[in-house]
């Protein structure tokens, strides 16, 4: 079952396209990150997804043909915003209160649990917590739904490293207790490499990387060799981006599942997801969906005049 | 639902018990004491006659201001009920980004929306239907004395009968409206309250002299109570200009300084009575148009009616603005 999926997607604000053609189908069962840089659609999308705006064209739907925003869309689904929207006047008893008013499932006595391990108190009024507390609250709020899918957009951007470690390990405990799916935006990569199996990179209004990430580090290397050689491999190879450090350069390959195709006086490296995601990052031209694509083939006067 | 409108209104709610609780205590002390001195007036006997008719002129002539005055600063109390209650229930979700919490929970937008609505709409109506209760009271003695602003009078009639909970509710559903059309408290306020105000004037100034065709009659004498809307002379057909009338009223040395304002000079005859009577024996016709005050009740039906309707209309256009509104 696929937990969000889109087809055409777009979404347009007055004359500009936040994202347009989108075509997604996340798998259940997974923690997807969304990556890219700011303003790249990644709000626009996970808004589409949860409902809270609808598509200029295309459609997106969750759950295997729910339309977003539709009643069963909204039970499924907890939503947590940029910023940990809460209601700052309401204690975080009352929040707690109000969320179960809001929804057919709540469970009280894990989230008063929670926030108890937390150190959380339960009288304070919400907008006197700590941003780490209030990312917490909302995060607790949001499980306690007991949820399909867990949609998170930046969650961890106003938050400490130690916060963003500890919210990460209740998602991931959240996870592991089985059932939740998760859908995370983030631009802080690093991170997201311990906890994501799916990725979905987006740029400039589209999907430009989408799939499991084993898959995609298996499909990728990085061959490092002379510059002065690169040219001459780089017809052969299905070259992503190519990054030149002094007189070597790296290359990051598609391979497709070979290995072992290095040339020789070529090292190959396994790729980390940050480095793959950069590199696509970098080459707004190149793609790695599912199905059918190709990067863009680098001519090889690219590669040599590449400057790092 | 109930629990969460309450919690998040219960503030709004108590400053609107708390308006109406200052102005009520204000009515009731000077209430009191104007039925106090009523008492007497009412206790003259014989009814009718010179000595009695001066008591209540007397009467009028201390109270009467004052009432005018309170009812006058009171006006303001149903815009600020909707600036205060309607105009932030949606505009702050807007405002603080809450929306994109409470919009993605399992109970839905349209839902949340109208379970918020219905019972604040139901709320604010009631406190202005309890309110009126003890305007209609304070009034008595003023109306009973015989005062020429009867019940039909603008700053009366909208806070008798029907027409003050209409009034707050219809203040309430501009409120809300400009609530999620505005998306921003402040200007929300001050969207509901000039909005609030040109309707309030409009309807008070233009529409509800027109609600039946009003009476028109050339006698001097016009009915106790009726609200006049407009008095003018005319001679032979064709409106006379204060310049006619004065140099009609020359020969007595009465001075027109306004089409109903005489001022006697010093070769006035000591027995002159009534300029009025003297231009109508010379010719003048006064024409009077009038709303007798027996048409209080169908006014305020008629009135009570288009705001509700115009009240479920704007409060419906708000839902359907939930429901379609695509957010940022």
């Amino acid at each position: 079952m696929n937990v969000i999926e889109a087809i055409g997607l777009g979404k347009r604000y007055g004359s500009t396209w936040a994202l347009r053609g989108c075509a997604l189908a996340i798998p259940a069962g997974h923690v997807a990150a969304l990556v890219g840089p700011n303003g790249a659609g990644k709000t626009t999308l996970l808004n589409l997804a949860v409902g809270l705006t609808a598509p200029t064209e295309g459609m997106v739907t969750v759950f295997d043909g729910w339309p977003a925003g539709s009643p069963a869309a909204l039970d499924g689904i907890a939503f947590v915003a940029q910023d940990a929207p809460l209601y700052r006047n309401l204690s975080v008893a009352d929040m707690l209160h109000l969320t179960r008013n809001l929804n057919r499932r709540f469970d009280q006595g894990y989230a008063e649990a929670r926030l108890g391990q937390l150190g959380i108190p339960m009288g304070r009024r919400a907008g006197n917590l700590s941003g780490g507390q209030q990312a917490q609250l909302a995060l607790t709020l949001a499980l306690a739904r007991r949820p399909r899918l867990l949609v998170l957009d930046e969650p961890m951007a106003m938050l400490d490293p130690l916060a963003r470690h500890d919210f990460m390990a209740a998602v991931m405990a959240a996870v592991a207790d089985g059932g939740v799916s998760v859908v995370l935006s983030s631009h802080v990569l690093a991170e997201l490499e311990r906890v994501a199996d799916y990725l979905v990179l987006i740029t400039s209004g589209s999907v430009q990387v989408a799939g499991e990430v084993d898959d995609l580090l298996a499909c990728h290397r990085v061959l490092t060799g002379p510059a002065a050689e690169a040219g001459s491999y780089a017809q052969r190879l299905d070259v992503v981006n190519a990054r030149r450090g002094g007189a070597q350069v790296h290359l990051l390959v598609r391979t497709n599942g070979r290995s072992g195709s290095a040339p020789p006086g070529w090292e190959e490296h396994p790729v980390s997801l940050e480095e793959l995601a950069l590199a696509y990052l970098r080459e707004p031209g190149a793609a790695a969906l599912p199905g059918p694509s190709r990067a863009r083939a680098v001519e090889p006067a690219e590669v040599t005049n590449w400057q790092r | 639902m109930t629990w969460v409108t309450w919690r998040q209104h219960r503030l709004a709610l108590a400053g609107v018990i708390a308006l109406l609780s200052v102005a009520a205590a204000y009515l009731l002390i000077t209430g009191l004491q104007m039925h106090q001195a009523y008492g007497a007036v009412s206790a003259c006997r014989p009814a009718g006659s010179g000595i009695c008719q001066q008591a209540a002129s007397n009467f009028l002539g201390t109270y009467a201001p004052g009432v005018g005055v309170t009812l006058g600063v009171l006006q303001v109390i149903p815009a600020l009920i909707g600036a205060f209650v309607g105009a932030p229930l949606l505009a702050r979700e807007f405002e603080t980004g809450t929306f994109r919490f409470t919009w993605t929970q399992g109970f839905g937008r349209v839902r949340w929306a109208v379970a918020k609505l219905a019972p604040l709409a139901v709320a604010v109506a009631v406190a202005g239907g309890a309110f009126t209760l003890l305007v209609s009271w304070y009034l008595q003695p003023v109306f009973g004395a015989g005062d020429d602003d009867g019940p039909l009078y603008p700053t009366r009639f909208d806070f008798l009968g029907v027409a003050l909970a209409a009034w707050i509710l219809a203040a309430f559903a501009i409120g809300v409206l400009a609530g999620v059309l505005v998306r921003r408290v402040i200007p929300a306020m001050f969207a509901t309250l000039a909005a609030w105000a040109g309707l309030a004037f409009v309807t008070g100034i233009f529409l509800r002299q027109h609600y039946e065709a009003p009476l028109v009659t050339s006698s001097p004498n016009i009915p106790a109570s009726a609200w006049v809307i407009s008095q003018g002379w005319f001679r032979g057909g064709n409106a006379a200009s204060l310049e006619m009338i004065d140099h009609t009223l020359r020969p007595v040395d009465v001075q027109a300084v306004t089409p109903d304002l005489f001022q006697p000079g010093p070769a006035t005859p000591a027995n002159f009575g009534d300029p009025v009577r003297y231009l109508i024996q010379h010719g003048y016709t006064q024409l009077t148009i009038y709303q007798p005050a027996s048409r209080f009740w169908p006014f305020q039906w008629i009135e009570g009616g288009w705001l509700l309707a115009l009240s479920l209309l704007l409060i419906a256009a708000t839902v359907w603005l939930v429901r379609r509104r695509a957010t940022q």
